[in-house]
C-alpha cells in the first residue's frame, strides 16, 4: 500500500482555485480520497470526506443546510467539522458518527488541503505562490486535469529543454536547448537557472518586450516539494545588465506551477502567469492566459501519452540525461517526504 | 459499527505495571503498525472460556513510538477480557486490528476541554500529549479515586504543568461540569471518557450550559453502570424463555446463547439495535447506553441489551419476535 504511493500526505496541496468553492457542495478526489468542498457562511472552506458515516453515501449527492451537509440517502446532518448533529428517528446522537474533515488554508487565491496528520498542519507550510495576488503582479491562469502520475508534470516544468521540441513555434528555439544551466539545491528547493544571452527573442517574449533586437533570457526554475513549481522568467535588451540584477529595462513574468495528485495517474494541475508589466491591461491578461491554454494543451497530449507508456512497461523506469538535474532533486526532495511517513516498527529502527 | 476488522499477527514486546491495578502493553505487529491519530484504538482477539472475542483498547502516545502501547485495568467483575490481557507476558503472540478511530480530536480548535475518570484516561492521555506538542490551549481534568491509582498521573503532571488538574475522590474530590465548562467559548469542545456517572454528569452539565451537543465528544465502551454487575433473570414470554445471565456476560450474549435472536452492531450501547422492549422489571434498571435519551431511560421501556443491565432480580422483555 505504502510502498506504492508517490506522494506524501502530510502537505498541502491545492484543491481548486478560490473562485471555484461556493456555498454549494462541490466533489474532488485528492490524493485518491474523495473530498466534498463548500463554503460556509462566514466564507471559511470545509473539506470533509465524500462518504457519508453511515453508509458511505457521498456527501457530495445531497445538500447544504446553513454550514452544514446533509447526507441526500437518509438525512444524517453533519457540520464542517464532519460531527455528525442530526440522526433520524432517534433521540440522542451516536458518538462515534463523524466524517473525517481536512485542514484547509485559503491562500494566495488557492484552496490548500491537509491529507496527512492534522496535527501537523502547520500553515506556515503552504507554498509560496505569492505573486498570485501581490499587487505588483497581474495574470490569470486556469486547471489542467493532466492524465499522468504528478511527477511528470514536474518533470516537464523542471527540464524547459522540452519547449524547443513541444512549443517551437511560440516558446522554444535552439537557444534553450543550447544554452548551459545550472542546478542547485537546499533543503527545501532545487533550482534550474538558465541564461541564454545575447539571442534574438522567441515569438512571445519579442511582442512582451516591444522593442527590436537581442536580448538576455533568463529562466530561473524553483521547485518546492511535494509538487510546487515557480518559473521566473523574461527579456531584456541585450547588455542593459539584467544577468547583472538589472532587470528595469526587461519584461518579468512567473509561470506559477503547483500539482495535486487526484490518483496514482492523474493530476490536478493548476497553472497561473503573472506579469509585472502593463499591469491594469485585462485584455493582455485575457490573451497570454488564452495563449498558455494553447501551449499547454501541447504538454497534456504528452504527459497522457508518456503515462500510456509508463503503465505499458512499469518496470522499465526512465533513462536519465544530465538535462534531468532538476527533476532528479526534485524527485528526491518528494521521496524524502513520502520516506518520513512511512510508519516504521521499532525493530527495523534499531 | 461492527467490528470486522481483519486482525494481524503480533507480539508482546514489553509488560509494565503502572499502578496496582493498570498494566501497560507493548504490541509490534509482525508487519510493522500503521499511522493512527490521538483517540484511536485496536481491537485485541482475547480468549474466554476457550472462545474467541474482541477487546478494544485505546492507542498511548504516538505512530513514531514504533509500537501499538495499550494500558488496561485488571477488572475485579471482568467478562474474560482484562483477565486474559493481564495474563500476557512479553513475547507472547497475539492477534490484533489496523487503528480506527472513532474519537477524534478536532484540528485547529480555539480551546479543549478533556475530562478523564479512571482507565478512562487512556485516550484522553494520547490527546493531551498532541494537544500540548501543537501548544493548542486545553485544560485536562483527570479524576481518580486515589493518587496511588493515578495511571500516566506524575507524567502529565511533568509535561501539562497547571494544565492538569488532579480531582481525588479520596480526598473528596468531584468534578464540577458547570464550572468546567463555563470558561470554554461557545465554538470550545469538550471530551470526556471516565465511567457512566462521570458521563451522564457531563452530558447532564453540557446540556445545562445551552451548548450543542455536537460539541461533547466521548467515548465509552459500555463496561461501567451505576451498580456492579450481578446475575439477573431475563424473561421472553413471546417465546417461553427464561435465561439466566451471569455477573461476567451480558444480556446479549445470554440471548444468543439461549437461541434467542437479537440484532446487534457495535456491541458498546451506541447504535440502539439491540434495544428490547421493557414488558415489567423486578429490581433496578442499569442503562449503560448513550443510545437511549434520558427521558426515554427515565420511563425504563427499553434497554439497550448489549451493555445494560438489572441489578438484581429479573426482567422481562419483548424482542422484534411476534409469535404466529
Amino acid at each position: 500500500m505504502s510502498e506504492t504511493r508517490s506522494y506524501p500526505l502530510n502537505a498541502w496541496y491545492a484543491a481548486a482555485w478560490d473562485t471555484d468553492i461556493g456555498k454549494t457542495l462541490l466533489a474532488r478526489t485528492i490524493c485518491d480520497t474523495a473530498v466534498v468542498l463548500y463554503r460556509r457562511r462566514d466564507g471559511s472552506v470545509a473539506a470533509l470526506e465524500d462518504a457519508c458515516w453511515h453508509r458511505q453515501a457521498p456527501l457530495s449527492m445531497g445538500r447544504l443546510d446553513g454550514d452544514n451537509v446533509v447526507c441526500g440517502y437518509h438525512g444524517l446532518v453533519f457540520n464542517g467539522d464532519g460531527r455528525c448533529v442530526r440522526m433520524p428517528s432517534q433521540e440522542t446522537l451516536n458518538p462515534s458518527a463523524c466524517v473525517r474533515s481536512f485542514p484547509v488554508v485559503e491562500r494566495h487565491r488557492h484552496i490548500w488541503l491537509w491529507m496527512g496528520d492534522p496535527a501537523l498542519a502547520d500553515p506556515s507550510r503552504v507554498p509560496d505562490l505569492h505573486w498570485n495576488d501581490d499587487p505588483a503582479w497581474a495574470g490569470d491562469g486556469r486547471t489542467i486535469h493532466a492524465k499522468c502520475n504528478y511527477r511528470l508534470v514536474v518533470d516537464n516544468l523542471m527540464d524547459l529543454t522540452h519547449e524547443t521540441f513541444v512549443h517551437g513555434s511560440s516558446l522554444g528555439n535552439d537557444a534553450i536547448a543550447e544554452a548551459a544551466f545550472e542546478s542547485t539545491h537546499n533543503e527545501r528547493y532545487a533550482y534550474i537557472t538558465r541564461w541564454m544571452k545575447n539571442i534574438d527573442p522567441p515569438p512571445f517574449w519579442a511582442s512582451q518586450l516591444g522593442k527590436p533586437g537581442k536580448v538576455d533570457r533568463w529562466q530561473i526554475i524553483r521547485f518546492e516539494p511535494p509538487g510546487t513549481v515557480t518559473i521566473d522568467v523574461g527579456v531584456a535588451p541585450v547588455g542593459t545588465g539584467a544577468p547583472e540584477g538589472d532587470r528595469g529595462a526587461g519584461v518579468n513574468g512567473f509561470v506559477l506551477n503547483t500539482m495535486t495528485p487526484e490518483t496514482e495517474s492523474t493530476t490536478h494541475y493548476f497553472w497561473n502567469f503573472c506579469r509585472g508589466y502593463r499591469l491594469g491591461e485585462q485584455r493582455l491578461t485575457n490573451e497570454i492566459r488564452d495563449a498558455i491554454t494553447r501551449v499547454f494543451g501541447e504538454d497534456e497530449l504528452m504527459f497522457a501519452a508518456q503515462q500510456k507508456g509508463i503503465e505499458r512497461n512499469p518496470h522499465r523506469g526512465f533513462n536519465n540525461l544530465n538535462i534531468d538535474a532538476g527533476s532528479l532533486w526534485a524527485r528526491r526532495l518528494i521521496q524524502q517526504m513520502v520516506e518520513a511517513e512511512r510508519p516504521r516498527s521499532r525493530l527495523a529502527a534499531e | 459499527m461492527a467490528d470486522e476488522a481483519l486482525l494481524q499477527p503480533a507480539t508482546v514486546v514489553a509488560v509494565r505495571d503502572l499502578t496496582p491495578t493498570v498494566r501497560s502493553l507493548e504490541i509490534l505487529p509482525a508487519d510493522g503498525i500503521l499511522p493512527f491519530t490521538p483517540g484511536s484504538h485496536i481491537a485485541v482477539q482475547v480468549c474466554i472460556n476457550g472462545r474467541p472475542d474482541r477487546r478494544h483498547y485505546s492507542l498511548l502516545g504516538r505512530p513514531e513510538d514504533g509500537c501499538y502501547r495499550i494500558a488496561v485495568r485488571r477488572m475485579p467483575h471482568s467478562r474474560g477480557g482484562s483477565i486474559f490481557m493481564w495474563d500476557l507476558r512479553e513475547g507472547d503472540a497475539l492477534a490484533v486490528s489496523a487503528p480506527r478511530n472513532a474519537f477524534p480530536l478536532k484540528g485547529g480548535g480555539s480551546a479543549y476541554l478533556l475530562i478523564a475518570g479512571g482507565i478512562g484516561i487512556t485516550p484522553i492521555h494520547a490527546m493531551a500529549m498532541a494537544l500540548a506538542d501543537a501548544e493548542a490551549p486545553f485544560r485536562l481534568l483527570y479524576g481518580v479515586r486515589s493518587r496511588s491509582d493515578a495511571p500516566f498521573g506524575d507524567a502529565l503532571a511533568t509535561r501539562l504543568g497547571n494544565r492538569l488538574e488532579l480531582v481525588v475522590e479520596e480526598e473528596g474530590g468531584l468534578i464540577d461540569m458547570a464550572a468546567a465548562f463555563a470558561p470554554l467559548p461557545d465554538n470550545g469542545e469538550a471530551y470526556v471518557c471516565g465511567p457512566m456517572g462521570m458521563l451522564e454528569a457531563a452530558l447532564a452539565g453540557w446540556r445545562a450550559a445551552g451548548r450543542p451537543a455536537e460539541r461533547l465528544r466521548f467515548e465509552t465502551f459500555g463496561n461501567s453502570g451505576h451498580r456492579a454487575a450481578q446475575p439477573f433473570i431475563v424473561r421472553v414470554p413471546d417465546l417461553g424463555r427464561e435465561i439466566r445471565v451471569e455477573a461476567n456476560q451480558t444480556m446479549l450474549d445470554a440471548l444468543d446463547a439461549a437461541g434467542v435472536e437479537v440484532l446487534s452492531d457495535c456491541r458498546r450501547g451506541e447504535c440502539g439495535l439491540c434495544n428490547v422492549d421493557v414488558v415489567a422489571c423486578e429490581g433496578e434498571l442499569d442503562h449503560r447506553d448513550v443510545f437511549l435519551s434520558e427521558g426515554q431511560k427515565a420511563e425504563g421501556r427499553q434497554l439497550c441489551a448489549c451493555v445494560s443491565r438489572v441489578a438484581g432480580g429479573s426482567v422481562t422483555i419483548r424482542t422484534g419476535y411476534r409469535p404466529l
